[in-house]
């Protein structure tokens, strides 16, 4: 499988990273797109921009892929998240899966998507149509310790 | 000695800063330079224990650090 940044500032191609997890082998190639939502917690976005700890965010995307593989059996797994700033309905994140079997690949997608979403150290800070701009908060709380 | 913490998002604009070099005793520990971290004003934005890396690694209030240590402060993340 050919390598891509984990991190990027550029718009993501998806067929990119499909391409990057295709293989004779796989009958099941999953690809997931996160985007930028319209509307969240009944507040209007009009953008988002994400900021991220670069080094450990990387070195997390890899642990999950590399932890994704050994659990699931498929070395066929990419991952990218997007830094920046983003406007509504461009993609913030995509997962591409080849698996021999699709149960197999739907499995590997949701894993990599939770713990993305769990442990890498990236944030968002949504901006509201009123000009406000808020980072996000998806717990309300902080908790000690490492996450468990 | 001298430990290099790093602040991201939310809490580096609660201590309106993205790095700060922080002075603590040798043998300190992530949880003694939380302590040290109290007296930045600013500081009462922060949760009563933040998650912290040190190295790029997750780590526990016991966790000590040395001198030369990257050690970061992880608001609740939010990537996806």
């Amino acid at each position: 499988m050919t390598p891509l940044p984990s991190l990027v500032r550029a718009p993501i191609d998806p067929m990119e990273i499909v391409r990057a997890v295709s293989n004779p082998g796989n009958g099941a190639v999953l690809l997931f797109l996160g985007a930028v939502r319209q509307v969240n917690d009944g507040r209007d976005v009009t953008g988002i921009d994400y900021a991220a700890y670069e080094g450990m965010a990387q070195r997390e995307l890899e642990a999950i892929v590399s932890e994704a593989s050994s659990r699931f059996g498929t070395s066929d797994v990419a991952v990218q998240h997007r830094l920046g700033e983003l406007g509504v309905e461009e993609v913030s994140v995509a997962i591409a899966v080849g698996h021999a079997h699709r149960d197999a690949a739907y499995a590997v997608s949701r894993f990599v998507i939770e713990e993305l979403k769990r442990r890498v150290p990236i944030w968002k800070r949504e901006h509201y149509t009123d000009g406000t701009r808020e980072w996000v908060d998806p717990t309300g709380r902080a908790s000690a310790g490492a996450p468990s | 000695m001298t430990v290099t913490l790093l602040l991201f998002a939310s809490y580096a604009e609660a201590l309106g800063a993205t790095t700060l070099d922080m002075e603590l005793p040798r043998e300190s520990t992530v949880g003694d330079l939380l302590t040290a971290i109290r007296s930045r004003p600013g500081a009462d934005r922060l949760p009563p224990t933040p998650l912290v890396a040190v190295n790029e690694r997750y780590a526990n209030l016991d966790s000590v650090v040395r001198e030369g240590d990257e050690v970061a402060l992880i608001p609740p993340v939010a990537g996806g």
